[in-house]
């Protein structure tokens, strides 16, 4: 088949229609059931280190009740750890002592989840990253990859858990708050999509510009979180990690992932090659021998 | 593995199999040797570390904090050990994808050797895991992660496995004489060599890519995105070097299994090899010198860690290359043995640096491994070993095959 002029035309026709109707397709609005991650966000400037959250994270979670005499206090860097998902530490800043709130950040694009072998580690569509114990071998690449060094393991436990922050997904599927957003008696922590989210964090710095630092900690911050911070100072007088990428993290494997099917489709055809080719090449020399 | 159930399957016909079973099992050789006399004691010592681990959890004979979560365990015995056994896949592509017959006489003991250390050192993976119950997950298919690094590598060992058996099961079919089960078997090598090679490529590399994601963990001289790429070029002079090394311990303690003529070709062997090891360490460096350059960080040479970078590249890098290409030249074997050792202690030394000691340097409580850690390991390592010497003492290994095998 030849392509004369009449059916250039007419190809040429089809494709830019398709083509505009395809930009019409992709125009339309998302569908309805489309669901849009939830998002906490945490006011530094209202937050007065009271550790309720902690209280009811732990009560929450079935873990043994925090210390009474373990508060946050300058100077001490207090970690989340297997027993506690959710810990307040103290700053001393250029403002004065800030209070800020440590756990699970709920990445958009999560390394955990790319790292997990078995899908053990997954990313809820409603946003909550979760914990599966039926399927996690534990092998602790979650906590490896973890930018946030979030995931943590029961060491002393011949069944030990991955354990960190859900963001109350139980509670959530119940149409609850998490239980540490219920709690706050400050109101530092708010709840909602993470759209409304960010758009609160704007509308907040801009209302009030002499208050707070200008950013959100999670916009970007690797990729994207489902935490986001505001604070009256920079980020890192508050211990927050900023020396992070912005990209997701599962970018840093995908190009090594995706020369995979490459090489295991030349891979054998080029040794099969090679094999044939010097095989051939010591018959002949055996032949003229 | 496998002829063990083989012949565990043929036990019930008793007669001339149970005979076959006892002369199997009977120990051959000295029993109070100085190397038996040391290992055992380990053994069972790990043995019963092993025990308190299950009971107790991974914490109670390790080191690990939820920092560094991955220690000696998987840095040496699984990413240290993996690297030595890629000898099997550089010999298998030279000797039946280049078809240089020079190299056969050592194929069937490197293909044992990357068979055993992969089945050892990927089974000591099982130990560390915190929930080893749950490892079939990833391969029955209820839970494919397939955006993981580490599925990969999961399934490329377990099909790495499967590829290097059958490249040695010929050997197994001529110890029990199946002659008809050894013509197939061989004829599959080939197909087994290149599924392997590749596999290889794959999984060596991506031991490497483990770490991609860990960018701000890693000391910047040791993390760039160029870790696969680095650890596979130097899974190859790893893996020779092992085989340097091996075949000089085994051309001694198995003296009498080899024949005059591959007595003889050793040498030769060697040879080749060490100018192999040579340029692919020069390509390593180069390699290196680029990912150093591109990633600026002239500044951290005069800190701790860059004194230890640059005796990791210097000493360990520049110096084996520098002494393969000489004793090449000089054709001396002592200094290419000498070169091959610099060049495994180098190939350590990397592979713990950016597993362990690069890993969180910045972090407030370090990690070191255990006595007991060190205990397991060494307990993994001497079993692999025991293993290795009974399969060589019986199977045609290093020894000529039976008459009845025309080659």
């Amino acid at each position: 088949m030849s392509i004369n002029r009449r059916n250039f035309f007419q190809v040429l026709g089809l494709t830019g229609l398709s083509m505009g109707t395809g930009k019409k397709l992709g125009a339309e609005p998302p569908k309805k059931d489309e669901k849009e991650f939830y998002a906490i966000l945490f006011d530094a400037t209202r937050c007065g280190g009271c550790q309720s959250c902690e209280f009811v994270c732990a009560w929450e979670h079935d873990l043994p009740e925090p210390d009474p005499e373990d508060i946050p206090e300058v100077g001490v860097i207090r970690k989340t750890n297997e027993n506690r998902r959710s810990v307040i530490n103290a700053y001393d800043t250029s403002q004065g002592e800030v209070y800020v709130k440590n756990q699970c950040m709920h990445c958009c694009q999560p390394a955990c989840t790319a790292a997990c072998l078995t899908r053990a580690m997954y990313k809820t569509e409603e946003g909550p990253v979760i914990w599966r114990g039926n399927k996690c071998m534990g092998c602790r690449y979650c906590m490896v990859s973890c930018p946030f060094d979030v995931p943590k393991f029961e060491y002393h436990s011949p069944n030990p858990r991955i354990t960190k922050c859900d963001m109350c997904f139980d509670r959530l599927k119940e149409g609850e708050l998490p239980a540490c957003v219920e709690n706050c008696p400050g109101e530092a922590l708010t709840f909602g999509t993470r759209r409304e989210m960010i758009a609160e964090a704007r509308r907040r710095i801009h209302e009030d510009p002499d208050l707070y630092y200008d950013g959100i900690y999670g916009e970007d911050e690797a990729g994207g979180t489902g935490w986001l911070y505001i604070s009256p100072v920079p980020f890192e007088e508050l211990g927050l990690r900023t020396n992070l990428q912005k990209k997701p993290y599962p970018e840093l494997t995908k190009g090594f992932l995706y020369s995979v099917p490459a090489i295991f489709v030349l891979g054998p055809a080029l040794l099969l090659g090679i094999n044939q080719s010097t095989k051939n090449k010591s018959n002949s020399e055996d032949n003229h021998e | 593995m496998s002829n063990s159930n083989y012949t565990s399957a043929k036990d019930n016909e008793g007669g001339p199999v149970g005979k076959f079973l006892v002369a199997a099992l009977k120990p051959r050789g000295k029993i109070f040797t100085p190397f038996n006399i040391i290992s055992f004691p380990i053994i069972l010592l790990g043995l019963v570390l092993i025990i308190i681990r299950f009971a107790k959890g991974i914490g109670s004979i390790t080191n690990l904090t939820q920092e560094v979560p991955w220690g000696l365990w998987i840095g040496f015995d699984v990413i240290t050990g993996v690297a030595f056994a890629g000898g099997a896949y550089v010999i298998t592509f030279i000797v039946y994808i280049l078809n240089v017959k020079k190299y056969y006489s050592i194929v069937r003991v490197t293909v044992l050797n990357g068979f055993l250390a992969y089945v050892f050192y990927a089974g000591a993976l099982l130990l560390d895991l915190g929930r080893p119950w749950n490892v079939i997950n990833p391969i029955i298919g209820n839970s494919f992660g397939v955006s993981s690094v580490l599925f990969l590598v999961a399934w490329h060992f377990l099909l790495y496995m499967i590829a290097q058996l059958i490249e040695f099961s010929p050997a197994i079919a001529e110890w029990i004489g199946a002659k008809r089960a050894r013509k197939i078997l061989s004829g599959m090598t080939l197909a087994a060599v290149i599924f392997g090679i590749t596999l290889s490529t794959l999984h060596q590399s991506g031991l490497g890519a483990l770490y991609l994601m860990a960018k701000e963990k890693i000391h910047p001289l040791w993390y760039s995105e160029f870790i696969p790429v680095l650890f596979f070029v130097s899974s190859i002079f790893a893996g020779l070097s092992m085989v340097i090394f091996e075949g000089s311990i085994s051309q001694k303690v198995f003296f009498n299994q080899i024949s005059p003529e591959n007595h003889k070709a050793h040498n030769g062997i060697l040879l080749g090899l060490s100018k192999i090891c040579a340029f692919t360490l020069f390509v390593y460096l180069f390699l290196q010198v680029i990912v150093f350059v591109h990633g600026k960080h002239h500044d951290l040479l005069g800190t701790p860690m860059g004194y230890w970078y640059l005796t990791e590249i210097l000493g360990f890098v520049l110096l084996p290359m520098l002494l393969f290409f000489y004793s090449y030249r000089k054709q001396n074997i002592f200094m290419i043995k000498l070169s091959a050792v610099v060049t495994m202690l180098g190939v350590i030394i990397n592979r713990l640096n950016v597993t362990i000691i690069a890993f969180r340097w910045d972090a407030a409580v370090q990690y070191y491994p255990s006595w007991m850690e060190i205990v397991v390991t060494l307990t993994v390592l001497f079993t692999e070993i025991w293993i290795f010497r009974w399969i060589v003492n019986r199977l045609p290994v290093l020894r000529e095959p039976p008459s009845w095998v025309k080659e």
